[in-house]
């Protein structure tokens, strides 16, 4: 075209980005990759390779090694060899050398971005501007993480051998979020980038080494879903991280649990995009833009269902469409574009087919009439409108540029309807009203919530969802802390199953008899009968029958969950009250010490001072707790804007607690007290063997002022009730101390919901030892952290 | 406009445009009080926005060439200095016929295009020596007026100053709002001033100069913005290029969002002028970034788009040379405007 032809029409030429370099990087390696397996490429011992295309073009790219069980075996053994040495190595001595990765980074961001937006087929715009940046940062702040280990962890031990299994669409930045808080305190790592989009893992690897990381440390080996699930399942990996689908997460929870594998899931969403009256209009709009057509949709926290207020709706959805008018969907390294190609035909398919039922159940669909480029996986920027709840289109994450939309009329509406999801990732609030808006943030079922904003990150504020979101948090001290285990539980020995005394039948006699005492459920504030009315014997530890506790079932859990959702006004008390409560708790039972001591020395073996140190201990740790309700409190990020990050600790909600057979009384409170002290309502199973100090305890809770609901007492089989309790999906985390079975099952059935799960494998705490079994450690189990952003300014 | 190479122009633009440029000019509304306090704007929403969009858009050899012309095109080049002399106003009037050089167009072969500046602008006492020195070039003279820079003179003197500009011949009359009545929230003697401002124009067209430096909050900027379109300003204007800040991307989103609005309620076009501070070509390919991209491609024609500026010109006439010589240029291979 000539510059007249321009001058007339003023028109966007095309802008494009050289790729030079980057196919000069390409051609070094011949187009083919290996593994990168302690400090050098290696082909896969099978020699399988498979190709990487250019989403833009489908032109092939690289060949890629395939990652079979040799390849991964051999990734594992670098791993562990290094990962001793790796962690003995000073704070200072690790924070160096992530420094120089980050470093290192910046000297070849532009290399990187461009090799990342022909791998993946985003705009050059996004990897240049946002993914790279946001990369190194995280490797700087993970520096200085490691710089402070030794101080700011003391308590604190590396996890071991890291499995990172991570996605296509952010490839090279859930690389940094994997790798960099990994690396930083002390783990080894094996890194698989998806089959999509491997190119920066490997050229990340080639710059690592030429940075001098030492070999083993870190591990890439490519490859598809099995090379992950060879990962997954490997017995000698001490951790998985896991970015991607919530169906692959859920896999991933099955296949693990009982493993003692820590897991941490960062899985899919359907964000809510809230637009209030009072919102800046343009601004929102321009945030829609940001939320759903950032990376062509394929954003795991993006804005995907937009919740719009009616009064404002017509004019809204009036200035949206113009600007989506005006988007520019073009070449991944044109330099004037808004959004490049989807990542590969599949996933294209994938968000045509959805679009297309949306239809069919009653969507409007509105996409502008802009040019979008020939060959390759395009597609345009998409509003549904009219979508009800009930579509497809309104529960399905698409992974796609689309939007759908739907109205409200309510404050209260509007967070009914952000908040009737089976995901929890994340939110955005629009409103000028500070007291709307954070009304709304903090009523959000989501890990992190932008106030007039969206898609902002930043290394020091964690990361993370609820519900089928996933769990565990990447960035800040809580991402650390995915990362460590407590020094203190480096001794636990697996318990021996416990035996079973043998019933000694109790002759009757003509002496005035003991007081028939039932002990009961406690459900709701109210003693109940078990659902059943059946009773098992509760035996002393001579085999003699000093009780009967209720036969708790199926419905007893259901009664007692749906008592727990009741008491949601414990989760919104005042902290002071909450530890008042506690207090009150300690009190009570303290005037009683005597009568609990003679309990439990008349259920288990403990003499009568260690059974009354076991009571004491439990009152000391009422008070920890009481102390902490009030303590336990968020803080304050800076990121880099003009506002602040509140990261909130928030109460996970409904807790199941399979209490440890052990220790009847310390064991039930120290694991309901933490729970209940940062607002979770909890629905405990005592000790199956020793119930009678829970069932003791009922009449403690009713006299403390303790609101119906919030603890709520089923006796019976602790794996009977654990099944119940792990496949119930409103219970949002469920607690479980025994066998290594009861481990097992509670893992493996905690998909449904993908609840939160806190269990021993068998391996018994020190309930008297503070330091093992109080404090953070199970206060940081007991609350997820919302992060709500809130940039400010006139 | 009367000159053949700008209609010629506004031929090519209607083939591709699909439209003309006889606007319907904008009369002005009733004052609607509950619409102007109405008016929200995040200021980090917008600054995102504006952060973004260098990232998003850009445009590279000959499109940038082109761009870079069609910004000569709306310049009103400008001489608002307390040391202007008669001749001094002759040598800027000079340069906006020719802004630049002759060989650089045809190089470009944009050498027919009878591309000039917008206007010329300049004080009340040197438009009768602009309007001479520009005669049968249909450059329009654009004369600042109401106390410029800081409006504060009585209103009857306004009046009167608006007056004797157009009947020197001003074609276009750059007017200053009153600050106080946007700091102190009062609407209606904003709206009663612009009023009469408007009226005293007659047929020239009144931009309206909000002094964005002195309102300080963009809520402010949204709100005077939108108050002076009811008023009937033709173009809103950012700045004096006296006060403290003038012309940003920022307060050009807003003022653009504003002008959308109008035009959403009313059908209208109002044109958009930035001044001060653009003194560099990169610079003002942002700004035509924001028109094209907030408002359409009308907006990037001279009867609705105006860049108040004084030095960019050289700027853009060097890019132009090193397009079409490779070279780096120099200040000193252009003529002084």
């Amino acid at each position: 075209m000539s510059v007249a032809r321009y001058f007339d029409e003023m028109s966007y030429g095309p802008a494009p980005e050289a790729d030079t370099e980057a196919r000069a990087w390409l051609a070094r390696h011949n187009s083919l990759f290996g593994h990168f397996i302690n400090g050098a490429f290696v082909v896969s011992a099978s020699g399988k390779t498979f190709d990487s295309y250019e989403p833009a073009t489908g032109a092939l790219l690289a060949k890629i090694a395939r990652g079979g069980r040799e390849d991964v075996n051999s990734a594992v053994a670098a791993a562990r060899k290094a990962q001793g040495a790796w962690a003995k190595l000073p704070g200072h001595a690790r924070a160096r050398h992530l420094y120089a990765l980050a470093r290192m980074i910046q000297r070849h961001a532009r290399l990187i971005a461009v090799v990342e937006a022909l791998d993946n087929g985003k705009p050059i715009r996004e990897t240049r501007d946002i993914d790279i940046p946001l990369a190194a940062r995280h490797f700087y702040h993970h520096a200085g993480w490691a710089q402070l280990q030794e101080t700011e962890f003391a308590d604190q031990v590396p996890v071991g051998i890291v499995g990172q299994v991570i996605p296509w669409n952010f490839p090279f930045l859930m690389l940094a979020w994997k790798v960099a808080p990994a690396l930083a305190l002390g783990n080894t790592v094996i890194l698989k980038p998806a089959e999509f989009t491997p190119l920066t893992a490997l050229l990340f690897a080639d710059l690592a080494a030429a940075a001098g990381l030492p070999p083993g440390v870190l591990n890439v080996v490519t490859g598809d879903g099995e090379t992950g699930a060879l990962i997954v399942e490997h017995e000698d990996i001490d951790k998985i991280a896991f970015t991607g689908s919530t169906e692959v997460g859920r896999l991933i929870r099955e296949k693990t649990a009982g493993t003692g594998k820590s897991l941490t899931l960062e899985l899919g969403g359907k964000s809510p995009f809230i637009i209030f009256d009072d919102a800046d209009i343009d601004g929102a709009v321009e945030g829609v833009v940001d939320a759903i057509w950032f990376n062509q949709g394929q954003v795991c926290c993006a804005g995907s269902r937009l919740l719009v207020q009616e009064g404002i709706a017509p004019l809204f959805y009036e200035r949206l469409k113009r600007r989506m008018g005006t988007l520019r969907v073009g070449q991944p390294l044109d330099k004037a574009i808004d959004m490049a190609a989807i990542v590969a035909p599949v996933q294209l398919q994938r968000i045509e087919s959805l679009v297309a039922q949306g239809m069919t159940e009653g969507a409007s669909l509105h996409q502008p009439k802009i040019d979008l480029p020939e060959g390759g996986s395009f597609y345009p920027p998409t509003l549904l409108t009219h979508v009800q709840p009930t579509s497809i289109v309104a529960t399905e994450e698409i992974f796609g540029p689309v939007a759908v939309s739907m109205t409200f009329r309510t404050p209260e509406e509007a967070i009914q309807l952000a908040n009737h999801t089976r995901y929890g990732l994340a939110a955005s609030v629009w409103s000028e009203t500070i007291g709307l808006a954070l009304h709304v943030a903090a009523k959000l079922a989501a890990g992190v919530v932008w106030v007039n904003a969206t898609n902002l990150f930043d290394a020091a504020a964690g990361f993370g969802g609820k519900r089928e979101s996933g769990f565990g948090r990447e960035g800040g001290r809580e991402g650390c802390y995915e990362y460590l285990k407590p020094k203190a539980w480096i001794g636990r020995k697996l318990r021996s199953a416990p035996a079973a005394p043998v019933v000694k039948a109790a002759a009757g006699d003509f002496s005035m008899p003991a007081l028939d005492r039932t002990a009961k459920l406690f459900i709701g504030g109210k003693q109940a009968r078990p659902d059943g009315n059946y009773s098992r014997p509760v035996l002393s530890s001579k085999g003699k029958v000093i009780g009967e506790v209720g036969e708790g079932n199926r419905k007893d859990i259901r009664n007692a969950v749906v008592a727990a959702q009741a008491a949601s006004a414990w989760s919104s008390a005042t902290t002071h009250n909450r530890a008042q409560i506690l207090y009150y708790i300690a009190e009570n039972l303290n005037a009683r010490a005597a009568e609990f001591a003679d309990r439990i020395a008349a259920m288990t073996s403990a003499s009568a001072a260690g059974a009354r140190a076991e009571v004491d201990a439990a009152i000391a740790r009422l008070f920890s707790y009481g102390a902490w309700a009030d303590k336990y409190e968020g803080v304050v990020h800076q990121p880099p804007l003009r506002g602040v990050a509140l990261a909130m600790p928030e109460p996970q909600g409904v807790v199941g607690v399979i209490c440890p057979p052990e220790a009847p009384l310390l064991g039930f409170i120290s694991l309901v007290a933490p729970l209940i002290a940062v607002g979770n309502r909890v629905v405990a199973v005592p000790s199956e063997q020793h119930p009678l100090a829970a069932t003791d305890f009922y009449s403690v809770l009713e006299t403390s002022d303790v609101p119906a609901g919030v603890v709520n007492i089923v006796t019976g089989s602790a794996v009977e009730l654990a099944k119940t309790l792990a496949a119930h999906n409103d219970v949002d985390a469920l607690w479980a101390f025994g066998s290594p079975e009861l481990s097992m099952l509670v893992e493996k059935l905690s998909v449904g919901n993908l609840k939160r799960t806190f269990v021993d494998y068998g391996k018994a705490i020190d309930w008297m030892d503070r330091t093992a079994a109080e404090g953070p450690t199970f206060l940081r189990r007991a609350i997820d952290v919302k992060n709500i952003w809130i940039p400010y300014g006139e | 406009m009367e000159d053949l190479a700008v209609k010629s122009t506004a031929a090519a633009l209607a083939e591709t445009a699909g439209a003309g440029h006889n606007w319907p000019r904008n009369d002005g509304i009733e004052l609607d009080l509950s619409w102007v306090v109405d008016q929200r704007v995040n200021l980090s929403a917008a600054e995102r926005r504006v952060a973004t969009l260098p990232g998003r858009r850009t445009v590279k050899k000959d499109a940038q060439a082109a761009w870079l012309l069609r910004a000569v095109t709306c310049i009103d080049l400008t001489t608002l200095n307390g040391d202007d002399t008669t001749e001094r106003v002759k040598r800027l009037c000079a340069k906006a016929r020719q802004p630049v050089r002759q060989d650089i167009l045809e190089a470009l072969g944009m050498g027919d295009r009878g591309i000039t500046t917008g206007a010329v602008c300049v004080y009340h006492r040197f438009v009768s020596t602009a309007v001479e020195a520009l005669k049968g070039s249909g450059i329009p003279v654009a004369a600042v007026s109401t106390g410029f820079p800081a409006g504060l003179v009585p209103h009857d003197v306004k009046l009167k100053e608006i007056e004797a500009s157009v009947a020197d011949g001003a074609r276009e009359i750059d007017i200053v709002i009153t600050r106080e009545h946007v700091l102190t929230g009062n609407w209606q003697a904003l709206y009663d001033e612009m009023r009469d401002f408007r009226a005293a124009c007659g047929d020239a067209h009144v931009k309206a100069i909000l002094a964005t430096g002195d309102l300080k909050t963009l809520r402010n900027v949204a709100r005077a913005s939108l108050v002076c379109m009811m008023a009937g300003a033709d173009f809103i204007k950012t700045s004096t290029g006296k006060e403290g800040v003038n012309a940003t991307l920022l307060v050009t989103l807003v003022m653009l969002r504003m002008i959308r609005a109008y035009q959403e309620r009313t059908g209208l076009k109002v044109g958009y002028k930035p001044a001060g501070g653009i003194s560099a070509a990169k610079d003002v390919l942002n700004y035509q970034f924001l028109m094209k991209d907030e408002l359409g491609r009308e907006w990037l024609e001279p009867d609705l788009f105006r860049i108040g500026a004084s030095s960019l010109l050289a700027d853009i006439e060097r890019q132009l040379e090193h397009h079409v010589s490779g070279a780096y240029s120099a200040l000193n291979r252009h003529p002084i405007g």
